[in-house]
């Protein structure tokens, strides 16, 4: 393997963007697929499966070895409120290191979130300084629409790769009339999963965390390349 | 959650650019019951200094020697272990499983 191509590994996993290396078992040459150059590619296919995967392997019946790099889910969740304290240890439980921003402050404590990363500012404040990217699964879980939309409308522009929302279908047509009129495209609006979760008749806050990670899971292990 | 290897090929990275004869092994097929997923890499520099794991220990050091001799002739090798091999007792695959490795040089 060329220097340069372990460079551009390590460089696109310090930037977090998805990549596979090439390598050929019989001492070829080896290449490094990325997102901006997956299309068209001779393997195209099976390297998109790796991608949702996010296993590395040979590709059967060659004797090629993709090594697949998918940086590491992030998880950021709009509202301290009960169903995020039923869903931070089931998070944790599927990898990911859930981030709660709620700029009420009567919510967001470190009594009611123990060892959580709590931002208690405005979605405006706080989301920057995450760097949400493609590789976020984005959750609004507060209701009020003072702190969802620009939070929303943030996940947007970053293309998370799963964005939901709390509230019921009235809600969400009500929530869908303000995002458009605040500018988001239709396109966007219509990227929301809401009623968020997948629907088993979840009721309590931890059924109800239950279907926000399981259509998380689907999102990222479907959806992703 | 799914990139594990960062700070193994980040330093495989850093001894070669000090200049350091560095070769990688991955773990690229298991049968059985392996104790390291495919995809696990172990670095090694010309010195025999080695980060990461491709087997949790059992044939780490068969991996290294091959390794050392990758780097001396730039040429990559492909390395089986298992029960059927007399080399993986010696180096002792006691999970039964078999793996197969990778090793090339870097540069």
């Amino acid at each position: 393997m060329r220097l340069e191509l372990l460079k551009a590994l390590n460089a696109a996993r310090a930037e977090r963007r998805a990549a596979v290396l090439v390598t050929d078992l019989d001492g070829g040459e080896a290449r490094l697929v990325t997102e901006a150059t997956l299309a068209g590619d001779p393997l195209e296919e099976p390297i998109r499966a790796a991608l949702r995967s996010g296993r590395s392997g040979v590709v059967e019946g060659t004797r090629t070895f993709l090594t697949v790099q998918v940086p590491p889910a992030k998880m950021v969740v709009i509202g301290a409120v009960h169903i995020s304290q039923a869903l931070v240890p089931m998070a944790r439980m599927l990898g990911y290191d859930p981030v709660i921003v709620d700029p009420r402050t009567a919510f967001a404590t470190p009594e009611r979130f123990p060892d959580v990363t709590l931002l208690a500012e405005w979605p405006d404040e706080a989301l920057p300084k995450l760097k949400v990217d493609r590789f976020t699964a984005f959750i609004a879980l507060t209701h009020d629409p003072k702190i969802d939309d620009p939070a929303l409308l943030h996940a947007f522009e970053r293309s998370c790769f799963y964005i939901g929302a709390l509230g019921s279908r009235k809600t969400h047509a009500k929530r869908v009339e303000r995002l458009t009129g605040k500018g988001a495209s239709p396109e966007a609006v219509a990227r929301i999963k809401a009623p968020i979760g997948l629907a088993i008749g979840a009721i309590s806050p931890a059924e109800i965390a239950v279907s926000i990670l399981a259509e998380v899971t689907q999102a990222w292990r479907q959806g992703i390349a | 959650m799914i990139s594990t290897d960062d700070d193994i090929l980040t330093t495989a990275e850093a001894w070669a650019k000090a200049g350091k004869g560095v070769a990688v092994a991955t773990v690229v097929e298991t049968w059985g019951s392996a104790p390291r997923p495919i995809g696990s890499h172990l670095v090694i520099d010309e010195g025999g200094t080695f980060l990461g794991s491709v087997s949790g220990g059992c044939v780490e050091g068969e991996v290294v020697t091959e390794a050392l001799d990758v780097i001396g002739s730039g040429k990559a090798k492909l390395l089986e272990f298992g029960v059927a091999d007399e080399t993986a007792w010696r180096a002792g695959l006691s999970c039964g499983g078999r793996i197969a490795v990778y090793v090339e040089k870097v540069g």
